[in-house]
């Protein structure tokens, strides 16, 4: 007969056989057992300071290392600020698992003290959740949940546990192996699909890789690289994808959707195949979807079945685990490719001709302020790619993910299908917790930063020395932007007067950080350089970048890829052989 | 649109309906029926769903459906190779001059009179959708004063069961 322990116990010790080394976290009432063994035990707990950003700190190691992140909080509002982490991890396919308490399983249904229906709220947004009244179901649930979030297509899982089953006691029964009647993830597709795959490639002159978030999932870097050598077509990868495929490979077209390259969005609208890896057609990419791709054919690699015409019909899907799925194409490519194999070199010309005819670029700003592109890049080659880089939502967002080379995966965290502003900042401290050894940029903008800041102190009492560049344009950017070409310049509630108030260096000073401005272009590598020597504290640069930069190129939000414009009121010039 | 007669086996657990409505809520997809009940095994609970939806959005249906943790099959029911019945409970009203014909009308459509007041009789009948909207039609003239209907049941015809309830490791 084993030992009693009480369920809290059991949920500790839970956590610890599942591998865990940190969670993000605030106690309170329901929670509260939990936290008397959490004192003894060996896993790091990190107190924040808002639930929110224990969730993102949670997402942000996840994204990182490749393992599940783990956030914990309490009843009520402790949980229901937990909402918008769980929807963003699930939306960008992170595992993170989420602990909370709620009230005594009597008083569940009565409207007591701090007691919400977490289950139920984040029902739409989880990949699934648990509501635990027993102790003797505490290790079981663990099990499950840290099986379900970091496997198959991984997401976000709440185990909400009763007060009463943490003080309750039991016995210790963490499962060894979890299986599931209703979950078994299909690994390997099957071989007539390779074989079909295999076929239309052989037979496509105008191939494109789309390449998603689900290559860094599976770790399919190596294989992804291999495919893209043995087919010799153009790599386009998307937002969530960016460090999967080297950005300096000369196959690399860029990013496509919405502000991609000219390249990349043009290639995917003129091919005649897209080989979709771990991507799911989001609207972001396809423009408006009817006028997609219009002559491609597709092949839709996902683990996920039910991202296979979600979107897109695909004519051949490959339903699996990435890295299985390239290791069984490579084979297959190669014995089709014995008897014929495509010649790409017209192909080739004309993606290098939109390549260099539209690059990426920017203008200096004619008031000689600093251009928010320019501090961007020099922060990418100073910093380098092994550092990561964590950015918020909007303008600096998509700046970042178009002027920095990121050439290895898991060096560009973000948070891609949810929009979360204010993710980057507890995103980088989870980040950084998890590779302390890896210097971690969060680059935010002045809106998205005043949202979750708070973290900063956080970072500083535990000794994780992120280092932030505030873009700061005083203004919601992306949104003022929008103002710009489809309000009449009529900037409604977009001015944030953050060059005024708050003084972000003062701010960061009183957060135990160091606190730096930069307000010309000749103070921006030294502050870059100042900053990057400071590893004992958090580092805030507040760069005071002019205020109407506009990310280019755009395809505006419902219009089609073919009208992409490169700059305002300048849309590309086709050769009419390319129409 | 089309309406196609999905057979879900899930388990037997609290919150499970709730999943399932929540993502067709979500989703969009619109129900026409939903009945759940238990099966031969007290674990798992079988829903059969109407669904109403275009070719192809039907394998979004499915593959949505199947993705949630406590679904454990789902297939959809061919109507020929299947048996498909709803309960109908009406309520007519009669009148001494009618009451003979409403019962011949019962006779007909094999269904029973499960209750009988001085102006009305109450009627149980099962059948698919067609013979119940069809008796419905038929009672109509007569004043129909309150009728209730069960989502549709259904089951696969023949030996083979529906989906096997036992894993590969079991």
């Amino acid at each position: 007969m084993s030992e009693k322990i009480t369920g809290a116990q059991s949920l500790v010790k839970s956590l610890e056989a599942a591998g865990v080394d940190v969670m993000f976290g605030i106690p309170g009432g329901a929670i509260l057992p939990a936290y008397d063994p959490i004192f003894d035990s060996r896993i790091r707990h990190i107190l924040v300071r808002h639930e929110q950003g224990a969730g993102h700190a949670a997402t942000g190691y996840a994204q990182a290392t490749g393992r599940v992140g783990v956030c914990i909080a309490t009843s009520g509002p402790g949980a229901t600020n937990l909402v918008t982490p769980l929807a963003d991890a699930q939306m960008d396919s992170v595992p993170i698992v989420a602990i909370t308490g709620q009230v005594a399983s009597a008083a569940i249904g009565t409207d007591a003290f701090q007691e919400a229906d977490i289950r139920g709220i984040t029902m739409p947004v989880t990949k699934h959740s648990f509501l635990i009244t027993d102790a003797r179901e505490v290790a079981g649930a663990i099990a499950e949940a840290f099986h379900i979030a970091g496997t198959g297509r991984p997401g976000a899982v709440l185990v909400d546990i009763a007060k009463d089953a943490l003080i309750k006691m039991t016995e210790f029964n963490f499962p060894t192996a979890v299986s599931l009647l209703g979950y078994n993830p299909k690994m390997d597709p099957t071989a007539e699909s390779i074989r079909d795959a295999a076929a239309l490639i052989a037979e496509s002159k105008c191939p494109v890789l789309y390449v998603g978030g689900g290559v860094i999932k599976s770790n399919a870097s190596p294989e992804l690289m291999k495919l893209a050598q043995l087919t010799g077509a153009p790599v386009v990868t998307t937002l969530m994808a960016l460090g999967s495929f080297p950005d300096s490979h000369p196959q690399h077209l860029g990013m496509p959707g919405m502000h991609g390259t000219v390249a990349a969005v043009t290639a995917l609208q003129k091919a005649d195949l897209l080989i979709t890896l771990g991507a799911r057609f989001d609207d972001r990419v396809t423009g408006k979807l009817s006028s997609f791709a219009p002559n491609a054919k597709v092949i839709h690699a996902d683990i996920d079945p039910a991202e296979i015409g979600k979107n897109r019909i695909a004519d051949v899907a490959l339903i699996g685990d990435l890295k299985a799925t390239i290791n069984a194409l490579l084979p297959a490519l190669q014995k089709v490719f014995m008897r014929s194999k495509p010649d790409l070199t017209e192909w080739w010309a004309q993606c290098n001709s939109w390549r260099l005819r539209y690059p990426l670029g920017f203008d200096e700003p004619a008031d000689g302020s600093v251009s928010p592109q320019y501090v961007i890049s020099r922060l990418g080659k100073i910093a380098g790619p092994d550092a990561i880089f964590v950015a918020g939502v909007g303008q600096h967002q998509m700046w970042s993910s178009q002027f920095i080379n990121y050439e290895k995966p898991r060096t560009w965290l973000n948070s891609g299908g949810l929009g979360t502003m204010g993710y980057a900042v507890p995103a980088a401290m989870g980040a950084k917790v998890g590779a302390p050894d890896t210097v971690v940029w969060a680059i935010d903008g002045d809106g998205c930063f005043q949202m979750t800041n708070q973290e900063l102190v956080t970072c500083a009492l535990n000794n994780i020395p992120i280092k932030v560049a505030i873009i700061n344009n005083e203004s919601l950017g992306m949104v003022r932007q929008w103002q710009t070409l489809f309000y009449n310049e009529r900037y409604s509630n977009t001015d944030l007067h953050s060059k005024r108030i708050p003084d972000f260096a003062k701010l960061a000073e009183a957060m135990g950080c160091v606190g730096l401005r930069c307000e010309t272009k000749e103070d921006v590598d030294r502050v870059i350089n100042e900053a990057m020597a400071i590893n004992d504290r958090p580092v805030v640069v507040d760069f005071n970048v002019h205020r109407d930069a506009m990310v280019w190129p755009m395809v505006a939000a419902g219009t089609s890829n073919d009208d992409i414009v490169v700059a305002r009121s300048m849309a590309p010039i086709w050769d009419s052989q390319e129409l | 649109m089309s309406t196609h007669t999905l057979s879900v086996l899930v388990e037997n657990s609290p919150g499970v309906l709730a999943r399932v409505a929540s993502l067709f809520a979500r989703r969009g997809y619109n129900i026409d029926s939903l009945a759940v009940g238990p099966t031969e095994d007290p674990n798992v609970s079988r829903m059969t769903i109407v669904v109403n939806v275009e070719g192809h959005a039907l394998y979004q249906v499915i593959q949505q459906t199947d993705k949630l943790i406590n679904v454990l099959s789902i297939i959809e029911l061919d109507p020929v190779a299947s048996v498909q019945r709803e309960l109908l409970l009406v309520k007519v009203t009669t009148t001494p001059e009618t009451r003979s014909q409403v019962l011949e009308t019962v006779q007909l459509f094999r269904a029973k009179v499960v209750d009988v007041a001085q102006d009305a009789v109450t009627i149980e009948a099962t059948g698919n959708s067609e013979k119940i909207q069809a008796l419905l039609r038929v009672l109509e003239p007569y004043g129909i004063k309150e009728l209730v209907q069960s989502g549709l049941v259904a089951m696969e015809r023949g030996l083979k069961p529906g989906k096997s309830l036992q894993p590969d490791h079991d």
